[in-house]
């Protein structure tokens, strides 16, 4: 018959780090993410959020914004790529179509959202996050 | 009384409808609403308190700039995108859309900046 599957109930709850400056913003993502069953991490800027990685952190779905200071999402996201972090990174940010939401995209993001963002944004990148990872099982 | 506290809140939900109906707040104003729950009770005003903060803070910063001598148009257009895109996310249409047309007229002013310099 085999070991008993304990494990397969016990399912880790996703992690998701949402970077954003501006606090009613990081409140309501946190909302939205929190009553999709995710556990909830956040960072004021870019660098807090490359910093976490550094120090050994790591998550399953990041959030990013593109204006913030110190360091901001397009900066991130190459220095986070650069550094291996293969999560999936997708892009929040108030800029329509241009010049800087291109070079946000370039920078490597798998896709990006104009705000505002919503659980119906954010319910399907949890469900394709899901599926990926029972693939790789 | 509870005739008072009645009359309240029909008044707050005829508010609210005119602030729907004259474009200030939009749909996403209706998502955060519906995230108001036993577990969030307080969750509306927890982030319009928020909202209103941040915007103080943007404003502040904005009066600042467009009081200099030689005006920074790429700082304005900063402050004005951050409240763009916090208006958006709480459903502060009107907000929003004076957002829009403050950034238009902020780059027309930097052509002009440019070409009479």
């Amino acid at each position: 018959m085999g070991k008993p599957t304990i494990d397969h109930g016990d399912q880790k709850k996703l992690s998701v780090l949402i970077v954003d400056d501006c606090s009613s913003v990081q409140v309501l993502h946190r909302v939205w993410a929190l009553k999709l069953g995710l556990e909830v991490h956040i960072a004021e800027n870019g660098k807090i959020a490359v910093d976490l990685h550094r120090s050994g952190a790591s998550f399953d779905l990041i959030l990013m914004d593109l204006a913030m200071p110190i360091m901001n999402g397009e900066q991130a996201t190459r220095e986070l790529r650069a550094m291996g972090v293969d999560a999936m990174i997708v892009g929040v940010t108030a800029y329509d179509d241009g010049p800087e939401r291109q070079a946000f995209v370039g920078a490597g993001l798998n896709a990006c959202y104009s705000k505002p963002f919503t659980e119906f944004n954010l319910a399907p990148l949890v469900q394709v996050i899901k599926e990926i990872n029972e693939k790789s099982i | 009384m509870a005739g008072h506290v009645v009359q309240l809140q029909k008044q707050l939900v005829d508010y609210t409808a005119s602030l729907f109906n004259e474009g200030f707040l939009d749909d996403q104003f209706n998502q955060l609403q519906q995230l108001q729950d036993e577990s969030n009770p307080d969750f509306v005003v927890e982030v319009v308190s928020l909202f209103f903060e941040d915007s103080e803070r943007l404003l502040n910063e904005l009066a600042k700039a467009l009081d200099q001598q030689n005006t920074d148009f790429k700082k304005v257009d900063a402050h004005v995108h951050q409240l763009k895109g916090s208006s958006s996310s709480i459903g502060a249409q009107r907000v929003q859309r004076v957002c829009i047309a403050f950034r238009n007229y902020c780059d027309a002013q930097n052509i002009e900046g440019s070409v009479s310099s």
